[in-house]
């Protein structure tokens, strides 16, 4: 078949519909997903302020999420979906079950960062008379950073992961595009250049975290 | 100046609870720091030394008893109250416990943003503190591009910027070698002399303790074995524990309960010399003194001394032959010729 014009701007516009659902639903995933993160870590039974509750049930929330593949969550939520996005097809119907699906995803990493934080810093702070608050913003966070960014290029790729999924209920971008050609109308070579063209995204993704991480870490020479 | 309290502990006492079972680590503690002093805290590692110095700060909340800090109990403090308490008590630790995302100036800064000082003002507080732990010139440095020693500086330097009252530190050298240890109980020293601060010093190691305390606590399984001025328990432990400690482990090794005792008589040597040390040492076994008469008769010794051999034969030979070699004379005697 041709590649004329119309199939590289379908392309053009099949990227831009991507990198919009990625970075719409990375931003609010972080938002929710970072506080989510702190409660899991504050309140367990070694946290700072224990509420063991609390860790239990948001924990037990979390990997219900988890636990349902993105394709059948994003099918699950669409009454959902239509109340809250007005639609159910396009990006903009897509953002909202990729930030319930991130959100938690982006809680666990974050837990697991604010993990690696060694226990003495944390006390030390707390010997200088530091509260939960102050310990979590001015440790926690800024100490995590290098681990957080790290974190940040596997969610954000997980995300993208998820967007292509987003093909199967009419979302656009590239998925859409890579099912309607290689999927129901065989034509490869399309599907093909649309996974490359991923392929490359996951990449540009990964470099520049990666990069943004060593550049924010001081604990290398 | 007449001693006053600083920090007291009555009854003070602390439990875990774990999956095993409750686990005692500290039991019955009965203590009393003085302002001004340098109090060391010695026990072997499980004793419960870092359970102590964090309930002094209530990092960990005792299970039993009290913790005075200049009389205010610090258990009927609220949890904003604590905070501010634990602003007049730094700390310093093993592994220093640094930011590591933080450059030293910042750190150094750190306890003031969370006091809330002003940032310039925090900031020459830092600077002047930096200045009087040597570490002027490495301001901008991040603790990964520092060695141990200077990262404890920067430690103390944090410790020490909301002008606590109390500098708890807990087992501050044991990740240092001996040149760096020296360097940093001397600057513990000089901040106790010259800025007034209380310092409390947990170790495992003699020797720090000799340094630079006042006095020391020995603290075994839990519970305090003995307390005193560190030149009174340095001559004479009493406890097992201290005695372990301060003598090493030779004299718990042997074992005196045979019955080979040895008469030394002392002829008229000079006095200057000590016999009986030079056999300890050359020997390396310990003798148990029974009974000693001996006099200094213008700068020779006379009189008797009676020893109980230890056990173990091969080393009473040591000592027998040593005796020989060195022509001191000494006889065998029963126990109850004594
Ligand atoms: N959080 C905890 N949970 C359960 N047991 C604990 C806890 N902290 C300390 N312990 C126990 O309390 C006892 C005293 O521990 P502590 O850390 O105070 O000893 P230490 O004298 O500081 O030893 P070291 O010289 O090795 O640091 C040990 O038996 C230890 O296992
Ligand atoms: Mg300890």
């Amino acid at each position: 078949m041709q590649f004329d014009a119309t199939i590289w701007s379908m392309l053009g516009t099949g990227i831009l519909e991507t990198i919009y659902m990625v970075a719409m639903s990375s931003i609010f995933s972080y938002i929710i997903g970072i506080p989510l993160g702190v409660i899991l870590v504050v309140t367990a039974k070694d946290g700072i302020k224990p509420v063991p509750a609390v860790e239990k049930i948001l924990g037990i929330i979390i990997n219900l999420l988890r636990s349902v593949p993105f394709i059948i969550l994003a099918i699950m939520l669409i009454p959902v979906t239509r109340k809250i996005m007005g639609t159910t097809i396009g990006p903009n119907a897509l953002v909202f079950p990729l930030i319930v699906a991130g959100a938690p995803y982006i809680a666990r990493m974050v837990e697991s960062s604010f993990r690696e934080i060694d226990a003495g810093v944390i006390e030390a702070a707390k010997s200088m008379g530091a509260s939960t608050w102050q310990i979590i913003y001015k440790v926690l966070l800024p100490e995590s950073k290098p681990s957080l960014l790290v974190g940040a290029a596997i969610s954000v790729t997980t995300i993208l992961g998820y967007t292509a999924m987003g093909g199967f209920v009419g979302a656009g971008g590239l998925g859409t595009i890579a099912i309607n050609y290689g999927y129901y109308r065989y034509q490869t070579d399309i599907m093909l250049i649309t996974v490359a063209i991923m392929v490359i995204i996951v990449q540009i993704i990964q470099e520049s975290f990666m990069k943004l991480s060593k550049a924010n870490d001081k604990r290398i020479r | 100046m007449a001693s006053e309290p600083i920090i007291e502990l009555a009854g003070l006492g602390k439990q875990f609870h774990t999956a095993n079972g409750p686990v005692t680590a500290l039991d019955d503690i009965n203590l009393t720091i003085e302002k001004g002093e340098i109090f060391g805290i010695i026990g072997l590692s499980g004793a419960g030394k870092s359970t102590l110095v964090r309930c002094i700060n209530f990092l960990e909340i005792p299970t039993a008893g009290k913790v005075l800090f200049e009389k205010q109990d610090m258990g009927a403090l609220d949890e904003k109250g604590r905070r501010m308490a634990r602003r007049s008590m730094g700390m310093i630790f093993q592994q220093f416990n640094l930011l590591a995302q933080r450059n030293v100036l910042r750190n150094v800064c750190f306890p003031l943003e969370i006091a809330g000082v002003p940032k310039a003002e925090a900031r020459k507080r830092a600077e002047e503190l930096l200045c009087m732990v040597g570490l002027e010139d490495r301001m901008k440095a991040y603790p990964a591009q520092l060695s141990g020693g200077q990262k404890q500086r920067v430690a103390i330097a944090r410790a020490l910027a909301t002008n606590p009252k109390v500098l708890l530190c807990d087992e501050a050298t044991s990740a240092l070698d001996p040149n760096t240890t020296k360097s940093i109980l001397q600057l513990l020293k000089k901040i106790n002399q010259e800025l007034g601060v209380t310092v409390i010093v947990i170790t495992h190691e003699m020797a720090v303790i000799e340094a630079i305390c006042d006095r020391v606590a020995i603290i075994d399984q839990s519970h305090i074995a003995e307390v005193g001025k560190v030149s009174d328990i340095f001559s004479q432990p009493r406890s097992r524990i201290g005695r372990q400690l301060i003598l090493g482990d030779a004299v718990d090794n042997v074992s005196f309960s045979g019955t080979r005792q040895i008469r030394i008589i002392f002829d008229g040597r000079a006095s200057s010399e000590p016999i009986i040390a030079n056999m300890i040492l050359a020997c390396k076994t310990a003798v148990n003194i029974m009974y000693a008469a001996t006099k200094d008769l213008g700068g020779t010794a006379m009189g008797q001394m009676i020893i109980q051999l230890p056990e173990e034969e091969a080393e009473a030979r040591r000592i027998t032959n040593y005796l020989s070699t060195m022509k001191v004379p000494y006889e065998e005697v029963r126990e109850d010729a004594v």
